[in-house]
């Protein structure tokens, strides 16, 4: 008898802790639908916190998010046409660093949430993954960290998407340029040895590179693709030395960038030219490389001059207690500026945000900012560290552009 | 040719040194555990913070972590897989039950990880020097895993043919149905075998810490890398682990070198389907 009591109080309990969840969770979702007279403007959106691409958002994506909602806030809010002013809130997904999942959280972050409007995720692949969702339910889609040379053709077939970090062919002829000057005042040899990463932004960028490479009349001496999975770089620097090239390219992904690095350091490997892709422009390079990065090339970079950038750049120390990459993350804030000053302009309205966007003129960390053909391209293509800053050097002819330091010094 | 057998041996050290702790874990206790890597990338960040809050060196950080594991093992299994091994009816099911709480351990851990690190890579540089070894220079940090491989699986190996514990523990590898007739509690056997598994698991963390960049969710990657190697060298067999991870090191470095860096992958599953299809039961594998 006592046995069956039990039986039932935990078939009830667990009843009522079934209806409690479920009462939850219909709150939940009433709270975020209550949306005729509104007490806030909800902003969703679908990244990777777990899975291999979690990194690489953790970095660039989701912090500036946080400290993009968290200034607004702070703020009271944002202030709409009718004089109105709402703070933001926030459903967040974890897509889990799969892109069938990063479309099913779009998906029901428009059809269910009914968000007012949606931050895009992390990586050339899962933006491109998402763009015919976006564009389908008409959300403006501000693909920041996404790098492709196919954005002039993207932005016709999906109206509503901007790309805010250029196109590979864009870094890999900056570089091309830097190669060439170089080897036309003696620093360098002709020869150069390339790795890249058998991964979305590894194969972009090294089908970029080999035609402009050619086209400047350098040798491809090597020329490698590795798996992701790569973990040990003893192997293929030692071939890369052993051809002889002054010029030394890996188009990597951080734990990539961040082995090699301390291969090279161990192998005393150090070519005039090291450049290398994602993850050598994080503040964290400084420690991988024990401090020894000078002369170590990148893509991106920052004017250290700009005040606005310096002001970002203490702003994220401040709220989110690590500094910003020095590549993406300034972009990604910019493009949320622009995002909350259309929306200051012309309201919820998503038609005419992205109308606005498309048109208008902003004043963001970069400076006065406008899109050409829904294209950011006031973008640093290389950087290089030079006294414990990792400063843009191309293009040249841009006002706060540095000058590329060659040859690389040795590690020591 | 020479410098890649070097180059090879070092970087298969490491394969042998984490798959060591899965089989002992795997062969021995008879649980599968999908959570192997997890407990590694626990001990990666335990160093992490022993190494950047408290300034001390990543070998005392082993004295700390590795005997922590065991303890922290040891309770996994007391709480989560004692009472999976009293309902089993045999060792089959036994697998498939602790497959599935492993998966959840994998979760909670993670998810740990998650909230306390962030999802950040994580990275610092200790022993990244090179250390001329019969004239290739390998960084000082692999050799360091290479030699905790050898050491380790030295004194396991020793332990396992040379002392009553170890007969017991191989006793119940090979016949647990058997071994209670000799006196032996099995239970308790496996307890201590996948308590030592997990401390192989952070003593490996530890070394990997020192050279490879780690994120709270990577942990999947070493558990798949070890099961392939334990699965190669047999399962339950630590000279099988050892030889196993150092042969797939060997031929990782000389597909590198002489075919092509994208093929290693390749390469490993090939040499995996080979001795399968010609020694089911791996390399020094008992007929199950």
């Amino acid at each position: 008898m006592k046995t069956k009591r039990t039986a039932v109080t935990r078939a009830l309990w667990r009843f009522t802790s079934a209806i409690g969840v479920a009462a939850i969770a219909a709150f939940g979702v009433t709270e975020s639908h209550a949306a005729d007279d509104k007490t806030s403007i909800t902003i969703g959106y679908a990244v990777s916190k777990s899975g291999p691409n979690a990194g690489g958002a953790d970095m660039t994506v989701t912090p500036n998010y946080e400290l993009w909602v968290n200034e607004v806030n702070e703020a009271g809010g944002i202030k709409l046409p009718d004089g109105s002013q709402l703070p933001i809130e926030v459903v967040e997904y974890d897509d889990r660093s799969s892109a069938e999942e990063v479309v099913r959280a779009v998906e029901r972050l428009a059809t269910q949430d009914e968000v007012d409007f949606i931050l895009p995720p992390w990586g050339t692949g899962f933006n491109l993954a998402v763009a015919p969702l976006m564009a389908k339910f008409g959300y403006p889609h501000l693909a920041g960290a996404a790098v492709t040379d196919k954005a002039p053709e993207f932005v016709e077939r999906w109206d509503t998407s901007f790309w805010f970090m250029g196109g590979g062919g864009d870094y890999t002829s900056a570089l091309a340029d830097i190669l060439v000057q170089a080897r036309d005042a003696g620093t360098i040899n002709n020869k150069v040895a390339m790795i890249s990463v058998a991964d979305g932004f590894g194969i972009d960028l090294v089908n970029a590179a080999r035609p402009d490479l050619e086209a400047a009349g350098m040798e491809i001496a090597y020329d490698k693709a590795f798996p992701p999975q790569t973990s040990d770089f003893a192997t293929i620097l030692n071939e890369a030395e052993a051809t002889g090239a002054d010029s030394f390219i890996a188009f990597s992904y951080p734990p990539h960038t961040f082995a090699l690095t301390k291969q090279a350091q161990v192998a005393n490997y150090s070519p005039p030219v090291f450049y290398l892709g994602v993850g050598a422009g994080f503040p964290v390079y400084s420690d991988i490389s024990s401090g020894k990065m000078e002369g170590v090339m990148s893509l991106g970079g920052i004017d250290p001059n700009n005040e606005l950038n310096a002001a970002y750049r203490a702003k994220h120390q401040e709220v989110i207690g690590r500094a910003p990459d020095y590549w993406g993350s300034v972009l990604i804030y910019a493009s949320l500026q622009m995002l909350q000053q259309a929306i200051e302009r012309v309201g919820l309205d998503r038609a005419a945000v992205t109308e606005e966007l498309s048109t208008g003129t902003f004043e963001t960390v970069l400076g006065t900012t406008k899109l050409e053909d829904n294209q950011l391209r006031d973008i640093w293509w290389t950087g290089q560290w030079q006294d414990g800053t990792f400063v843009a050097v191309a293009p040249g002819d841009r006002a706060g552009a540095g000058s590329v330091v060659l040859p690389k010094p040795g590690w020591q | 040719m020479f410098e890649h057998i070097v180059n090879g041996l070092v970087l298969g050290g490491t394969y042998a040194l984490i798959a060591m702790g899965l089989t002992m874990q795997y062969g021995i206790a008879r649980i599968m555990n999908l959570a192997f890597g997890d407990t590694i990338i626990v001990a990666c960040f335990g160093t992490y913070l022993l190494v950047s809050a408290f300034a001390l060196s990543p070998l005392l950080a082993l004295l700390i972590l590795v005997p922590g594991a065991f303890v922290f093992s040891y309770a996994v299994f007391l709480a989560l897989m004692q009472p999976l091994v009293a309902r089993a009816p045999n060792r089959e099911a036994l697998e498939v039950d602790s497959i599935l709480v492993t998966f959840g351990l994998l979760f909670v851990i993670q998810g740990i990880l998650l909230v306390i690190f962030g999802g950040a890579y994580t990275s610092y540089s200790y022993l990244n020097v090179g250390v001329n070894v019969l004239g290739t220079t390998v960084s000082a940090n692999r050799l360091l895993a290479f030699v905790m491989a050898l050491v380790f699986g030295g004194a396991l190996m020793f332990v396992l043919f040379r002392t009553r514990w170890g007969m017991m523990l191989r006793a119940v590898e090979l016949a647990p149905e058997s071994a209670p007739l000799y006196g032996i509690d099995v239970d308790r056997v496996a307890r201590y075998a996948f308590a030592v598994g997990g401390a192989l698991a952070a003593s490996g963390g530890v070394v990997v810490s020192m050279y490879q960049t780690f994120t709270a969710t990577a942990g999947v990657v070493f558990t798949m890398k070890a099961l392939i190697v334990v699965i190669l060298g047999g399962k339950g067999s630590l000279i099988g682990a050892l030889i196993a991870g150092i042969v797939l090191g060997i031929v990782e470095t000389l597909v590198a070198a002489y075919i092509d860096p994208g093929l290693t992958l390749a390469a490993t599953y090939a040499v995996f389907l080979a001795i399968l299809l010609f020694r089911p039961t791996g390399l020094f594998g008992s007929a199950a």
